[in-house]
């Protein structure tokens, strides 16, 4: 419970000091930061915690986005109540793309998604869809105004209403991945067999944890198109799914706090290497995903959250030492031990070493 | 009418080839590790810059080609060596994980060292008709160079020792070991040629498109079309697989759903096939072992 | 009489799960040895341990040269054919296809002459020598998989199980068989069993192997005399 009120303050600090302090260029980058991390956290939804191996979410950033585009500029919809519509309709786009999903084995869902998320922006120009999506044009929106007279510039009002739609997001996820069906997701990640034989629905929690995790990331998208004020085809490209994987990967794939990390780590990473070249940005990602997966494969958020452990555990048992070897198996097999980010061991712990594995070191 | 549709058999056929040949490298590195490179699109296009640099150094076409696949063929092996072997076991995560890393970097290494303007690309093939007019010279040029490309392969697996090795640690790593053959560089070696094909593929399709970082982009997801409809793990499948994909993709263009969405039908032929046929046409038929 | 293969304080694992735990044996030149135990005794991971398929604690010798920490082609350039559990047929190919990789490290001429002696023991491949090996019937694929092993020219032919999954009269004719062999091509031979009589009338010297340590090691004759080693290791 301390933890809770710790955290809430935090949140609550970390809100308020940008307000005050930040220019409105910065609040908009901020705002961006907390619309990747909810997008992230649909993916590691699905990804860390569910192992279904997603490399097109950008199609529901897009679809997300695009509702919401399109509802307030065809049909006048207030921004808020674009949000529950997308949700609505990404999670069940989400729900349909996870039906056949559930006949595909890990790699071929990687590489299915990548296919969607190249195709993305050839559907959102068809002519056929013109007359709502704008073409190859877009769309543009209008910025909202903050409400009931409040004293702020749209960017912070946006600013905190992006925040208040997270906090309440990551509240509902923290909860799921905490009680039976998070239990369930990570148990069909971790040995879908053993899973099934328990008893659990394996078709029913894999859908849904699909379409829970497309409305994260479409929820995500409509945010994001508020705060840029525009949707255009060739901004939902196949990097926008690639940055996506890449955010979560860094910050850890089954890492709430991780996610975080991971958008703070695509929003300000092309800011600092754009300076140096237009191509320095994917380098970048490029060469950070791949040390990611060679040297800390549980993410920046798993790397804190192991270290977190150890200091604590150097603090108060200091005494026995298989008791702390103990311990470590310990963390690595109860997934719930976890605060702010849980071990995606399956996912990333080496096979055991088999015959065929060894004597390959010609 | 009949003849539209012969014409755009015929370049469907010419496009298909350069989908069979990106198709049987990922088929190649698929068949001997269960990875599929997401970046064999991204290192084609990488040697097709490659060659570009050569002949605007001065260097006839074909000269270029030559030196590109030879420097593709090293860096294929180099990438296998350094990246790939600490995969050997490595869940499905990590591996696609430094695939798209790999995609990124060598994405950005185009845009780096050649900029992200769109470049012509010479043709060494007559720019006229032929065929009656069924074809430009360049797509019957290409196809037959494909066609070249293709059956040496062909060849090189059915009839050399090392190519037979090749086949064997792909089939069974441990069982190849037993009778001698280094496996780990028979691995290498299957990356270098799928790294040497793309360059071809890269300099055959670079004329038609134009070259620019994201080139073969939407030519990897064909690829991926013909390879699963012919059968993931199946090299000659998936070169049918390719021809196919690229005849479907250009009767469906002019006649079905426009040009537009094209790369939407390659994404229905990989969900249909993953969906109805998981092993593709030409796919492993599993043997039970006693 | 030398010893082709010495192994002292063998030990080997699998990731975390130890299964030889400090092992001494030798192998005669030219003689036939029997590596007895009950199932999960660790008799293969032994074969492989020699083989290096395994990482391995230890020293191992062959012919006086270090084995043990060698790469698993190295050791099979050196002279060691494997039969290995499941025969490691390479399904896809066919036979003629497994045969020449049989013979992959030996120039080539020099190994097609070797087929003819091949189908001498086993007419059988010589009708299936376009057939893809996968197709082959349980008997004909431990045929080729020792095919595969003596194209290997070896010094020492490890073989395991042999006899798995066969009926009796087929069995009887391989071991039949792999005597005109030894006799034939001076090759020493170690020899993994469940079936241990068969075992013990064709080897010379035995050990038996129980939960990763030797229990009994001698001459195959007084094992098989030894009426407490037969009831609770060997089992008939
Ligand atoms: N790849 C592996 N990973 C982990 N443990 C293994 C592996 N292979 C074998 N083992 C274990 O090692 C032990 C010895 O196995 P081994 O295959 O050597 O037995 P064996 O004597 O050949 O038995 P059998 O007569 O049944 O073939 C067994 O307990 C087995 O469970
Ligand atoms: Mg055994």
């Amino acid at each position: 419970m301390r933890t809770f009120w710790i955290t809430a303050l935090l949140v609550l600090l970390g809100t308020i000091w940008p307000l005050a302090g930040f220019s409105n260029y910065h609040l908009f980058q901020l705002t961006l930061v907390v619309v990747y991390a909810i997008a992230i956290l649909g993916q590691a939804l699905l990804t860390g915690f569910n192992g279904q191996i997603s490399l097109g979410h950008g199609a529901f950033y897009a679809i997300g986005a695009y509702t919401t585009a399109i509802l307030m500029s065809t049909w006048n919809v207030p921004y808020w109540a674009t949000l529950p519509i997308s949700a609505v309709v990404c999670a069940i786009v989400g729900f349909l793309v996870g039906l056949p999903a559930l006949r595909l084995e890990g790699l071929y869902l990687a590489l299915t998604t990548f296919a969607l998320a190249v195709a993305v922006p050839q559907v959102l120009k068809y002519k056929l869809f013109e007359d709502w999506t704008g073409g190859v044009q877009g769309l543009v929106i209008d910025k909202p105004e903050a409400p009931f007279g409040l004293p702020l510039s749209p960017d912070q009002w946006l600013y905190l209403f992006t925040v208040g739609i997270a906090v309440v997001l990551y509240i509902i996820a923290w909860n799921i991945v905490r009680g039976r069906v998070g239990r369930a997701m990570m148990a069909i990640r971790d040995h879908a067999m053993a899973a099934e034989a328990m008893g659990i629905n394996l078709p029913m929690v894999k859908t849904s944890t699909f379409a829970l995790s497309a409305m994260y990331t479409g929820l995500a998208g409509s945010l994001g198109a508020i705060a840029v004020q525009f949707v255009a085809p060739d901004s939902f490209g196949v990097f926008v799914s690639i940055f996506l994987f890449v955010g979560l990967v860094v910050g850890g794939v089954a890492s709430i706090g991780g996610t975080l990390i991971g958008a703070a780590f695509i929003e300000f990473v092309p800011n600092l290497s754009d300076l140096v070249s237009k191509a320095a940005p994917g380098a970048v990602y490029g060469v950070i995903l791949i040390a990611v997966m060679f040297l800390m494969p549980a993410g920046a958020g798993g790397f804190l959250y192991s270290m977190g452990r150890k200091l604590s555990r150097s603090r108060s048992a200091q005494t026995d030492t298989s008791e702390q070897a103990e311990e470590t198996a310990a963390v690595s097999h109860d997934p719930m031990s976890g605060m702010m980010s849980m071990p995606a061991s399956a996912a990333f712990v080496e096979r055991p070493v088999t015959s065929e594995s060894t004597g390959q070191n010609d | 009418m009949l003849a539209g549709v012969l014409h755009q058999i015929m370049s469907g056929l010419a496009t298909g080839g350069i989908y069979a040949s990106v198709a049987l490298a990922l088929v190649m590195i698929y068949q001997s590790t269960h990875h599929v490179n997401f970046a064999q699109g991204e290192m084609a296009t990488f040697s097709t810059y490659v060659a570009l640099m050569f002949i605007n150094a001065g260097f006839s076409y074909w000269e270029a080609l030559v030196m590109a696949v030879v420097l593709s063929f090293i860096v294929g092996v180099a990438i296998e060596r350094v990246l790939m072997r600490p995969l050997a076991n490595a869940p499905v995560l990590a591996s696609v994980g430094v695939f798209i890393g790999l995609l990124l970097v060598v994405n950005a290494m185009s845009g780096w060292f050649f900029d992200y303007t769109i470049k012509q690309f010479p043709s060494p093939f007559p720019d006229h008709p032929m065929l009656g007019g069924y074809l430009s010279g360049h797509e019957l040029g290409s196809t037959g160079v494909t066609l070249l490309v293709l059956l040496s392969v062909y060849l090189f697996f059915r009839h050399t020792r090392l190519g037979l090795a090749m086949r064997a640690a792909a089939h069974n790593a441990t069982s190849s070991r037993l009778v001698g053959i280094r496996v780990g560089w028979m691995l290498a070696l299957g990356w270098g040629l799928a790294a040497a094909i793309g360059a071809v593929a890269g300099c055959m399709v670079a004329p038609i498109v134009f070259l620019d970082p994201n080139m073969m982009g939407g030519i990897l997801l064909y690829a991926f079309a013909g390879a699963l409809l012919g059968g993931i793990d199946s090299p000659l499948g998936s070169v049918l697989g390719g021809f196919a994909v690229g005849v479907i993709e250009n009767l469906g263009g002019a006649y079905l759903v426009g040009t537009e969405l094209k790369l939407t039908m390659a994404l229905v032929i990989i969900v249909g096939v993953l969906l109805i046929k998981p092993t593709g046409l030409m796919g492993r038929r599993v043997y039970s072992r006693v | 009489m030398t010893n082709l293969l010495e192994a002292k304080g063998l030990h080997a694992a699998y990731g975390e799960t130890r299964v030889l735990h400090g092992i001494d044996f030798a192998i005669r030149q030219g003689g036939v040895t029997a590596l007895l135990g009950a199932n999960g005794a660790g008799k293969t991971t032994t074969l492989r341990a020699i083989c290096g398929l395994i990482r391995t604690r230890g020293e191992m010798t062959l012919d006086g040269k270090r084995i043990d920490g060698m790469a698993t082609e190295d050791i099979v350039r050196l002279g060691v054919a494997h039969v290995p559990e499941g025969r490691g047929t390479f399904m896809e190919l066919t036979v003629e296809e497994n045969m020449r990789l049989g013979a992959y490290t030996r120039p080539a001429r020099e190994a097609t002459d070797d087929f003819e002696h091949m189908f001498d023991y086993f007419p059988r491949l010589k009708e299936r020598y376009k057939q893809q090996a996968g197709t082959l019937s349980g008997g004909e694929q431990q045929m080729l998989a020792i095919v595969r092993a003596l194209l290997l020219r070896p010094r020492l032919l490890l073989l395991d199980e042999p006899s798995f999954g066969l009926a009796p009269l087929i069995v009887q004719e391989i071991f039949r068989i792999l005597g005109r062999i030894k006799e034939d091509a001076g090759v020493s031979i170690l020899l993994v069993e469940q079936n241990a009589a068969i075992a013990l009338e064709f080897a010379e010297d035995a050990y038996v192997l129980e939960t990763g340590r030797i229990v009994m090691a001698g001459s195959s004759a007084d094992i098989s005399k030894d009426e407490g080693i037969r009831r609770s290791y060997l089992g008939y």
